[in-house]
This record gives structure tokens, C-alpha cells and sequence, in this order.
């Protein structure tokens, strides 16, 4: 088990480098103009972020006001009672759910759990797992569906779901054994 | 959606915590929340247009492409009911490798592509009756129309599984809140995906399976 993580997080160390190296050489190799490649690809990353800015501070706002009200404590205080029984963190419960419906309001409360508890706290680490393995259920089958003129959806609701546990069940125990 | 759930986070934010009595406190949280989250997008400016860049040589030089080509496997084995050659397996493929580089916006517009595809694929389904919904084995005869086809609810669920490699929005807030080490969830978050991916391609399998018999 030990050497397994160590691997994985080795293999963390290792991917970004590689991934860097990897596209710059075959770039070069396909003779492309990788600088002017990259210039153009970055202008559209600087756009993506402009564009996203307004609705993180909208939801970085609405997340901040209620954790100083105390109502994210108020909300871990109950929820703890019932999270108990499984295991999972009270303070990760809101992110857990309201990451199924808004990807930008689970980052608003992602962001709080790091600045709360520390990005490599415990909590930290799961709120990062399960934001790279979870994603936004309902947005993405209301607009996938709506294309294709669907109304009856049928299991694609409870398969979606029990990926997403999935997904949050390794997130904890990954986390747990960072 | 939005609207509701934004709406009452800053309403009941305000109201508990007037009667909590820490009014300032909120006055506080609003103004640094706002200044915290532009100083975040500065962060994340250079992380995604590093990434973004990248990801415009990979497509240039043709890695993109190629990697489309190499799924193949995988999408014959998830969709063994669309036949060769079909545009939704073209849609598909693309969705689904723009999804693992974490290339939304290329993502997007092509799973809704794949979608109509789809819809068009089920459309010639009723069409033609039941003979070719036997030839088509397992997948059973076609669904009536506003109904998602089994093919659908795949590509939608493993869609939704999560399947990016590299979380680059993560590791980029992780560097802004003081991350000894932003990028160490990457393999950790891999192995997540994995996991909840192969759950959905299970599922989708075992419900496919039983459709059949």
C-alpha cells in the first residue's frame, strides 16, 4: 500500500514535465511553429479566465458571506450527526452536493475548505480529489438531453450518481492515505 | 438554477448573520471575497494559458487526433450498436479525448453533436423496425421518440464519470492558497477518475446486459 501511493504520487511529480515534453517535441518533430502555437492556444486560456471571472466573484462572495455568518458551521454541526455513520467529513457535505449542480459554486466552497483548513490538510486534499473526479450531473444532462430533444432519461440518472459516489468514496480513501 | 441557489446562500448568509450578531464579520467576508477572487484569476491566467497553450500545439501538431484514433477500442466496446462509420462515433471519440485533456470548450460542442447524432442513429432505428434492432444484438429494439436510447445513457454517464487526467483549475487554486506541493492530487485525482469511471462502465454494461435477455 505504502509503495503504491508513493508511486502515485511519484507519478504526479512526473506527469506535468513529461506532458510539457512530450508536446513541445512532437510539436517540433511535426514541424509545427510551436512558439506561435502556444501564443495563440494562451491568448484563448487568458480569454477562458476573463470570461469566468465574474461568476467566481459572484460565488466567491456568496460563499464567503456565509461562512462568516457562522451558517457553515451551524450546517457541519448537524449534518455531522448524520455523515458519522459513513465516515465522510460534515465539512465536505455542501461541496459534495452542490457539486452535482453548479461546477462554479462547488469551486466557491472547494476554495473556502482550502482557505478554512489548509489546501493539504486532509480536508484539503479530498475537496481537490473530488473536484478532478466528479462532475456536474444535472447542468450536463439538462443540456445534453434538451439537444436531443429527451425527456424520459432513463438510468442515466442513478449510473451517473453511483459514478459520482464512486468517485467520492476514492477521493476519501485516497485522501486517507496520502 | 443559479439564480436560486446563489440568491439564497447570500440570503440566508445576511439573515443568520444578523442574528448571529456578526453583521461586520459578513461586511468583511463580502469585500475580501470579491478582491480574494480577482487575485485567484491572476493565478489562474498564467496556469490556464500554459495549459491552453499546450493544448493548442498538441492539436496543431496532431497528437489530439491521433489520440482520437487510438480510443477506438474503448468506443467499440462501450457502443457496439453504432455502426461503422457513423458520425456519432466520430462525435463521441472526439467528446470523449477533448474531456480527457481538459479541453471543455472543445468538449462541449461535441457531445452535443454526438447527442443529435444519436438521436438521428435511434431515429433510423424506428424507421427501419424491429429486423435491424435484432441485428443489433444486444442493444434491443428502438426507444420511442423523447425517450434516451441505451446508447445515450452511456455516453452520458461516462461523460459525467469524469474522465480529465490532469485537474489543471484544481492544481491551479491549490497554488494560490499555499499548496506545498499543488500538482501531488494529480495521481491521486487519476485514480479517482479511474474509479468512478469504471464505475459508470460497469453499470452501463450490466444495464445493457440485462436489456438484451
Amino acid at each position: 500500500m505504502q509503495t503504491a501511493v508513493r508511486m502515485i504520487l511519484y507519478f504526479s511529480d512526473l506527469l506535468v514535465p513529461f506532458l510539457i515534453f512530450y508536446i513541445v517535441a512532437y510539436g517540433i518533430l511535426s514541424r509545427r511553429p510551436v512558439y506561435d502555437d502556444f501564443v495563440r492556444g494562451a491568448r484563448d486560456g487568458f480569454q477562458t479566465v476573463v470570461q469566468i471571472m465574474p461568476t467566481l466573484i459572484g460565488l466567491m462572495v456568496a460563499v464567503g458571506v456565509l461562512r462568516a455568518s457562522g451558517f457553515l458551521d451551524f450546517l457541519s454541526r448537524i449534518l455531522c450527526r448524520v455523515t458519522e455513520l459513513v465516515h465522510f467529513p460534515p465539512e465536505l457535505v455542501p461541496l459534495a452536493i452542490v457539486r452535482m449542480f453548479s461546477s462554479s459554486a462547488a469551486t466557491g466552497l472547494a476554495l473556502d475548505i482550502f482557505k478554512e483548513y489548509g489546501t493539504d490538510s486532509y480536508l484539503g486534499q479530498v475537496a481537490s480529489i473530488l473536484m478532478s473526479c466528479t462532475e456536474t450531473i444535472f447542468y450536463t444532462m439538462s443540456v445534453y438531453f434538451m439537444t436531443a430533444r429527451v425527456k424520459k432519461t432513463r438510468h442515466t440518472l442513478a449510473g451517473a450518481l453511483l459514478a459520482t459516489a464512486a468517485g467520492i468514496a476514492a477521493s476519501i480513501v485516497l485522501a486517507g492515505v496520502m | 438554477m443559479l439564480n436560486y441557489l446563489w440568491g439564497a446562500m447570500l440570503l440566508i448568509g445576511v439573515v443568520y448573520g444578523a442574528l448571529q450578531g456578526r453583521l461586520p464579520e459578513v461586511t468583511a467576508a463580502a469585500l475580501d471575497s470579491a478582491k480574494e477572487a480577482v487575485a485567484l484569476c491572476i493565478t489562474m491566467t498564467g496556469v490556464m494559458s500554459l495549459w491552453v497553450g499546450l493544448m493548442e500545439i498538441a492539436q496543431q501538431s496532431g497528437i489530439i487526433r491521433q489520440a482520437t484514433r487510438r480510443i477506438q477500442p474503448f468506443v467499440n466496446f462501450m457502443f457496439p450498436g453504432i455502426p461503422k462509420g457513423h458520425k456519432a462515433r466520430e462525435y463521441i471519440s472526439t467528446n470523449i479525448i477533448a474531456n480527457i485533456f481538459g479541453l471543455g470548450w472543445a468538449a462541449t460542442p461535441a457531445g452535443l453533436k454526438a447527442m443529435e447524432a444519436l438521436e438521428e442513429l435511434e431515429e433510423e432505428r424506428r424507421k427501419s423496425g424491429g429486423q435491424q434492432g435484432l441485428s443489433r444484438g444486444r442493444a434491443g429494439a428502438a426507444v420511442p421518440r423523447g425517450t434516451a436510447s441505451n446508447e445515450m445513457c452511456t455516453f452520458l454517464i461516462v461523460n459525467i464519470s469524469s474522465l480529465q487526467l490532469i485537474p489543471v483549475n484544481v492544481i491551479a487554486y491549490r497554488s494560490q492558497y499555499g499548496s506545498v506541493n499543488p500538482a501531488a492530487i494529480v495521481g491521486p485525482a487519476i485514480v479517482a477518475t479511474a474509479v468512478s469511471t469504471a464505475a459508470a462502465v460497469i453499470y452501463c454494461k450490466v444495464k445493457d446486459r440485462r436489456r438484451s435477455t
